[in-house]
């Protein structure tokens, strides 16, 4: 584990992205303790300016936009977190089954994975949004989960045809060590690496699915999330009011998280694509 | 060919026992339409107990496929393979697969792709309990690691507790003949054991496993590129051209008397054994 973080931090990419991304998280975090005010009471006239009172303005509603970006940020990057975990999760199992297994297993398994990727997901993913009936923000991550794995999928089988015609793994076969734990001892360490950089991509990813649902009107209920601002904004004008406070801090948010993890995910492909360890 | 073959059984003044591995029309295809490849075709051959045998090709002759047949690794296309009369995909069907490998045991050619690097050696020797039907104790399979490294030359305190990268080829490839030791198989099937491993450590690789032979009558089928590697140790050997096995009979008979092209061609890379032959003869 600290020779990963040594070998990351050689990564000057990765350490930007890093930074970024880790002020993004401080943001959202830290901020609603720094400042006490809710996102959801009004504290000011409709769409007025940045001032002394209110940092960002107010919204529609006259609510403190400064507040609803920090706690919109967090349901955000819950929501990414979510569907980043639960794709790589279904995407690493379903690749690495069919790359080592085989035969039949595998062509059913990229069947799938193949059909899936041909359906554009954002229709998948509207349909999905429209027939849960609570759409709480850790169901919204689910949901974009279950649609991006695909390519993982298939990124990992990849990878596992190729791992398994490693002698250790017919060295641990002929030891009589069984299928799941070869798949999980013998195959998944040497793939580590390249988990980690789908996951930070899924992450990113998932962000931004989130904010495309919620955009639609198809956000989480009862929390704000920087989809629902950007909802709000539409809604109700604030682009033909001039009422800019409203949706450019969380359009620049979401390009500052979404931008910090692809940096760290090239930081990521630097340091671990072979050719360029050794010269380390 | 045939009266070679029968001959096996009396190689080099030695006696051996009964067929212990046999293939019947072994066939493997990789591929299909333009890209089909025949690896290997219609092999048949039958190996005594206690004998070793060498089985020689150039590579891309199908020679390391042929390996992984035998192990179970990789399923025929066509043919069997029986040991012990009784047919490998019997022990598949079955899922008695573990069985098997308690009796036929493997050495791969590259010490350091055949173990886990994300883990200690000892692991890779400790995993090769389950192919036993009661695990023994903690204890009793310290002791037996202890004893099968031992048996190969190493200090197991200074190499057990190590990962691959901190020892030499030699080292790691002993410890690889170590493990294929620990459930005490009746065959071992080494496939270029040596290529890989340092020129210092060549020989007495190669000796550690001749005598094993001696005291555990091991049944050893090496799979090398190595004419005279395998004249050196083996008792018989079987010439392989793609996918076929094309002159087979012992060691000194075929090294003295080649009569297939190809074998021809393969000791004449080895100029000072064919010639130190020649003046003998």
């Amino acid at each position: 584990m600290r020779d990963i973080l040594r070998i990351l931090s050689g990564s000057r990419r990765f350490l930007v992205g890093f930074f970024m991304f880790g002020a993004v998280v401080l943001f959202a975090w830290i901020g609603p303790y720094l400042i006490d005010t809710d996102p959801f009471t009004r504290v000011g006239g409709l769409y007025s300016p940045p001032s002394k009172e209110a940092w960002l303005g107010t919204d529609n509603f006259g609510r403190d936009v400064l507040a609803q970006l920090m706690y919109g940020t967090r349901t955000s990057l819950w929501i990414g977190l979510v569907g980043g975990v639960v794709a790589t999760l279904i995407g690493v199992t379903v690749g690495t089954v069919a790359g080592y297994r085989g035969g039949w297993i595998e062509e059913a398994l990229m069947g799938l994975t193949n059909v899936l990727i041909t359906i554009p997901s954002i229709v998948v993913l509207i349909l999905l949004s429209i027939a849960v009936d609570s759409r709480s923000a850790t169901v919204m991550g689910v949901i974009i989960g279950i649609t991006a794995w695909p390519w993982t999928a298939r990124a990992v089988r990849a990878q596992t045809s190729s791992l398994k015609t490693r002698e250790h793994i017919d060295i641990a076969r002929i030891s009589g060590v069984g299928t799941l734990e070869i798949m999980l001892v013998e195959v998944l360490p040497y793939m580590l690496s390249y988990i980690g950089m789908a996951f930070v991509l899924q992450f990113s990813e998932g962000i931004l699915s989130e904010a495309t649902l919620s955009m639609l009107g198809l956000g989480p209920f009862q929390t704000v999330s920087l989809g629902v601002m950007l909802n709000w904004a539409l809604l109700w004008e604030a682009v033909r009011v001039g009422a800019w406070w409203a949706f450019i801090p969380p359009t620049i948010f979401l390009a500052i998280t979404s931008f910090s993890l692809m940096l760290m995910n090239a930081g990521m492909d630097e340091v671990f694509n072979p050719r360029l360890r050794q010269h380390q | 060919m045939l009266a070679a073959a029968e001959r096996a059984g009396v190689g080099a003044g030695r006696r051996f026992g009964e067929v212990i591995l046999e293939t019947k029309g072994l066939t493997r295809v990789f591929g299909s339409g333009s890209h089909r490849l025949v690896a290997v075709d219609h092999v048949d051959f039958q190996i005594r107990s206690g004998e070793i045998v060498a089985l020689i090709g150039e590579s891309g002759s199908g020679k390391t496929t042929m390996g992984r047949m035998l192990l179970g690794l990789l399923a025929p296309t066509e043919g069997q393979v029986l040991f012990r009369g009784k047919d490998l995909e019997e022990y598949r069907k079955r899922r008695e697969m573990r069985e098997y490998w308690r009796s036929v045991q493997a050495v791969f050619q590259d010490p350091f792709a055949s173990f886990n690097s994300f883990y200690k050696v000892s692991r890779t020797l400790m995993n090769a309990f389950k192919l036993l039907p009661k695990r023994p104790p903690e204890d009793e399979r310290k002791e037996k690691i202890y004893r099968a490294v031992d048996a190969v030359g190493l200090n197991p305190a200074e190499v057990l507790d190590k990962h691959p990268h901190e020892l030499s080829g030699g080292q790691r490839q002993r410890l690889m003949i170590a493990r294929a030791l620990l459930v005490e198989p009746e065959v071992l099937i080494a496939d270029e054991p040596t290529s890989m491993v340092d020129a210092s450590s060549r020989a007495s690789v190669l000796n550690i496993l001749l005598d094993l032979r001696e005291r555990l009558n091991l049944t050893i089928i090496f799979i090398t590129h190595d004419i005279g590697m395998a004249y050196y140790t083996s008792d018989r050997l079987l010439i392989m051209q793609h996918g076929r096995i094309v002159e087979q009979g012992p060691s000194e008979e075929i090294i003295r008397n080649p009569r297939h092209e190809y074998t021809k061609r393969l000791l004449s890379d080895v100029p000072t054994l064919h010639q130190e032959w020649e003046l003998s003869s």
